[in-house]
C-alpha cells in the first residue's frame, strides 16, 4: 500500500513528466531551428566545393585553410590570406566606428528625451521609432538622394556659392559612415533611453549640491547608472554593423568588399560554398569573442548603485 | 495547414480574383527581373487560355542554385548561354526539341545550331546582346572604342567611371585588353590581368549594376555595360554613346529552357514555339531593348530600335565580337581569387 506521501510524490513526478512531454515538441522545434541551419553551415565548411556551386560530400579542410592562408595564384607560395584579413579588418573597423558614432549621437539624444516631461517623452519615443516604419533599403536610398552630386546638400552648397563643383560624398567612406550611423542610431538610443528613464535625477542634483562639475556628474553619476543601456545599445549596433550589406554597397559603390560581400561572392559567382560557410562561422566566432570580452569587461567595473 | 494547402488556397484565391478561373492551364516562368514583356505575356495567355506567373531572379548563379535544390514549381527558366551547358549536364532541363517546332524556321541561321546547345535540342533564343563601354560625350570627347576607358582611364573620366560587377564579364574584358584569350590558363596573361585591374581601380567611382539611373543623373560619366541598358540611357540623354571595344567584346544570349521538374510541359513547349514568332519576338525586344535571333522580327520592331547602334552591331565592329563561354572550374577559381584581390 502506498502512503499518501508516495501518492503525492508520484503525482508530482507525473506532473513534471507531462509538462516536459507537452513542451518537448516546442523545445525540439526551437532547438532544431536554432542549431539545424548552423549545423549545416558547419558541415558544409568541411566539404569540397562542387564544380558549379553546391558541395561534394567529400571531407576537405581546404575551406578553413583558405580563410586564413592563401596559395599565391602566380608563384604558388603559401602566405597569410592578406585579402581576407584586409576585408575582415575593414568590416570590424566600420562596425567599431559606427558604434562610436551612434553612441556619440545617441547618448545626448537619450539624455534629452529622458529629461523631458512625462507626456512629451512619449512623443519623442514615438518620433525615434518612425524610421523603423520604412524598409532599410528605402532609408538607405533616401540618404543617397541627399548626399549624391545632384542631391540636396550639393544643390544647396552650389546655390549658396560655398563650393563651385559638387562635393563628392557618395561612394566614399564618409558616405558609408553617414548611412550606417543614421540606420543604426535608433538601436542605440532606445536601450540608453530605457536606462536613462529609470535614472533618479535627484542623484544628479545631489552631485551638483556637492560641487561636482558637470563633467564629473556625467562621468561619476549618469554614465555608471546608464551603463547597462550603453552596453546593450553597443551590442545591438555592433553586431548588425559587422554584417552590414545593403548600406555599404549602396552608399560605398561596392568597390571595396565588406565581409558580407565576400561571403556572398563564395555562394554566387565564386562557387565555393565551403569557403563561404567557413567565413560565416569565422564571423560568428569574432562576434562571440567580442561579446565575451565586452560583457566580461563591463561586468568587472559595473558597480551596482541604488 | 501545410505549405501545399496554403499554396493551393492562395492559388484558388488568385484564380477567383483574376477572373481566369476557366484557364485551361498554367505556366510558371522563372526569368531575370524587368525582362519579360507584359504585353507579349497577355497575348500568350489570351491565345492559349493559359495563366502565366512570372518569378524574378537576379543572377545565373541564383537561378542555378535554386533550381538545383528542386521543388521550385517553375516550368521555364532563361539561363545565359554560358550556363546552358551546365543546366544540360546537371540534368535540370528536358529535351523539348525546339529545333523541330513549327516556328523554328524563323530562327536566324547563325543561332540555329549554337555550340552551347547543338541542334537546339533544349533551348530557344530569348535575347542577344553585347558588353561594351558607355561614355557620356559631354564629359569625354576622345575615342572611346576601347576597354582603355575602363582600364587606363583618360584624365577627364578619372573618378567618374563605373564598372558593372559581373565577374566573368569584367575579367573577360581585362583579358581582351591585355591581349589574351578568354578562359586562358596562361599565368603571365592572368598576372597582367590582375595588375591591370588593381591599377585601374583607383580611377573608378563605383562597381554597381544601377547604371541607367546613375548615368542619367550624372553620378557616372562612363561605365561598362550591356547594350540594352546603354540604349535606354541614350534615349534619356542623347550625349550617352555605346562603344564596341576594338580589343574584343563579349557576345551573349539568354535562352528559354524547360525544366525537368516542369508540371506544365505542354504549355512550356507552346511558349517556346510562341516566342519564335517574329511579331512576338519583336514584342519581347521592345520591352527588354535587346536584339533577338528571329528573322523577320525587324519589321515589327519599335522605330527607335530599328537602326540603333546599340542593337545593330556596326559592320566595322562585327569581327571583334566573341561569344563568351564558361571556363573550367579551376580557371573560374583563379578568376574568383583575382576578383577578391581587386575588391579587397
Amino acid at each position: 500500500m502506498a502512503t499518501a506521501e508516495e501518492v503525492a510524490k508520484a503525482a508530482e513526478r507525473r506532473d513534471v513528466r507531462d509538462r516536459w512531454l507537452l513542451s518537448a515538441p516546442a523545445l525540439l522545434v526551437i532547438f532544431l531551428a536554432a542549431t539545424g541551419p548552423l549545423l549545416i553551415v558547419l558541415i558544409y565548411s568541411f566539404l569540397t566545393p562542387g564544380p558549379y556551386g553546391d558541395v561534394k560530400w567529400q571531407f576537405s579542410p581546404d575551406a578553413w585553410l583558405s580563410v586564413f592562408m592563401e596559395r599565391d595564384i602566380f608563384d604558388d607560395t603559401l602566405s597569410l590570406a592578406a585579402a581576407h584579413v584586409t576585408i575582415f579588418w575593414r568590416s570590424i573597423k566600420l562596425a567599431v566606428v559606427t558604434t562610436i558614432a551612434t553612441l556619440a549621437l545617441g547618448f545626448p539624444t537619450a539624455y534629452f528625451m529622458a529629461t523631458r516631461s512625462e507626456k512629451t517623452r512619449d512623443l519623442w519615443l514615438f518620433l525615434i521609432t518612425i524610421p523603423f516604419w520604412t524598409n532599410l533599403l528605402i532609408r538607405t536610398f533616401a540618404v543617397l538622394q541627399i548626399i549624391r552630386n545632384e542631391g540636396i546638400i550639393n544643390t544647396i552648397l552650389l546655390k549658396l556659392g560655398i563650393v563651385s563643383a559638387p562635393v563628392q560624398i557618395l561612394y566614399t567612406d564618409t558616405a558609408i559612415l553617414i548611412g550606417m550611423a543614421y540606420v543604426y542610431l535608433p538601436l542605440m538610443v532606445l536601450p540608453i533611453y530605457a536606462s536613462m528613464e529609470k535614472l533618479d535625477f535627484r542623484l544628479v542634483e545631489a552631485g551638483y549640491d556637492l560641487y561636482a562639475t558637470r563633467f564629473k556628474v556625467l562621468r561619476k553619476i549618469i554614465f555608471p547608472l546608464v551603463k547597462p543601456g550603453v552596453i546593450a545599445g553597443s551590442i545591438l549596433v555592433f553586431i548588425p554593423a559587422l554584417g552590414a550589406y545593403v548600406t555599404p554597397s549602396v552608399l560605398g559603390g561596392g568597390k571595396n568588399m565588406m565581409l558580407s560581400n565576400l561571403i556572398e561572392l563564395q555562394f554566387g559567382q565564386g562557387r565555393n560554398w565551403p569557403l563561404g560557410s567557413a567565413l560565416s562561422i569565422t564571423v560568428m566566432i569574432i562576434v562571440m569573442v567580442a561579446l565575451l570580452a565586452y560583457v566580461r569587461n563591463a561586468g568587472k567595473s559595473g558597480v551596482r548603485h541604488g | 495547414m501545410n505549405w501545399k494547402t496554403t499554396t493551393a488556397a492562395m492559388g484558388l484565391a488568385l484564380l477567383a480574383t483574376s477572373g481566369l478561373a476557366r484557364a485551361d492551364g498554367e505556366l510558371n516562368i522563372y526569368n531575370w527581373g524587368n525582362y519579360t514583356s507584359p504585353d507579349v505575356i497577355k497575348k500568350f495567355e489570351a491565345k492559349y487560355n493559359i495563366k502565366v506567373t512570372i518569378t524574378d531572379y537576379d543572377s545565373n548563379d541564383t537561378a542555378l542554385a535554386k533550381v538545383r535544390q528542386g521543388g521550385t514549381g517553375f516550368d521555364i527558366a532563361v539561363p545565359s548561354q554560358t550556363y546552358v551547358p551546365i543546366w544540360i549536364k546537371e540534368g535540370l532541363v528536358q529535351e523539348t526539341d525546339p529545333g523541330k517546332m513549327e516556328n523554328f524556321k524563323n530562327v536566324a541561321p547563325e543561332w540555329a545550331n549554337p555550340d552551347f546547345d547543338p541542334g537546339r535540342k533544349y533551348s530557344v533564343p530569348w535575347a542577344l546582346g553585347t558588353v561594351g563601354v558607355v561614355v557620356n560625350t559631354d564629359a569625354y570627347k576622345g575615342p572611346a572604342d576601347s576597354w582603355g576607358i575602363i582600364f587606363n582611364t583618360p584624365d577627364e573620366l578619372k573618378g567618374k567611371v563605373n564598372v558593372v560587377p559581373e565577374m566573368n564579364d569584367v575579367i573577360f574584358a581585362a583579358i581582351k585588353y591585355v591581349g589574351g584569350q578568354q578562359c586562358t590558363d596562361d599565368k603571365t596573361v592572368l598576372k597582367k590581368v590582375r595588375d591591370t585591374l588593381v591599377a585601374a581601380k583607383p580611377n573608378w567611382i563605383a562597381m554597381e549594376y544601377n547604371t541607367i539611373e546613375k548615368m542619367g543623373a550624372g553620378d557616372f560619366k562612363a561605365t561598362s555595360d550591356w547594350n540594352g541598358s546603354a540604349l535606354r540611357q541614350r534615349l534619356a540623354n542623347p550625349a550617352i554613346h555605346y562603344n564596341y571595344p576594338k580589343e574584343g567584346y563579349g557576345l551573349w544570349s539568354d535562352n528559354v529552357v524547360v525544366l525537368k521538374e516542369a508540371k506544365n510541359v505542354e504549355n512550356a513547349k507552346l511558349f517556346q514555339n510562341f516566342i519564335m514568332d517574329p511579331e512576338n519576338a519583336a514584342g519581347l525586344s521592345a520591352f527588354h531593348r535587346y536584339a533577338n535571333a528571329i528573322t523577320g522580327s525587324d519589321k515589327y520592331m519599335p522605330a527607335d530600335m530599328k537602326d540603333a547602334p546599340e542593337v545593330v552591331i556596326p559592320e566595322a565592329a562585327k569581327a571583334q565580337g566573341e561569344f563568351q563561354t564558361m571556363c573550367a572550374p579551376e580557371i573560374q577559381d583563379i578568376y574568383t581569387k583575382i576578383w577578391t584581390e581587386l575588391q579587397k
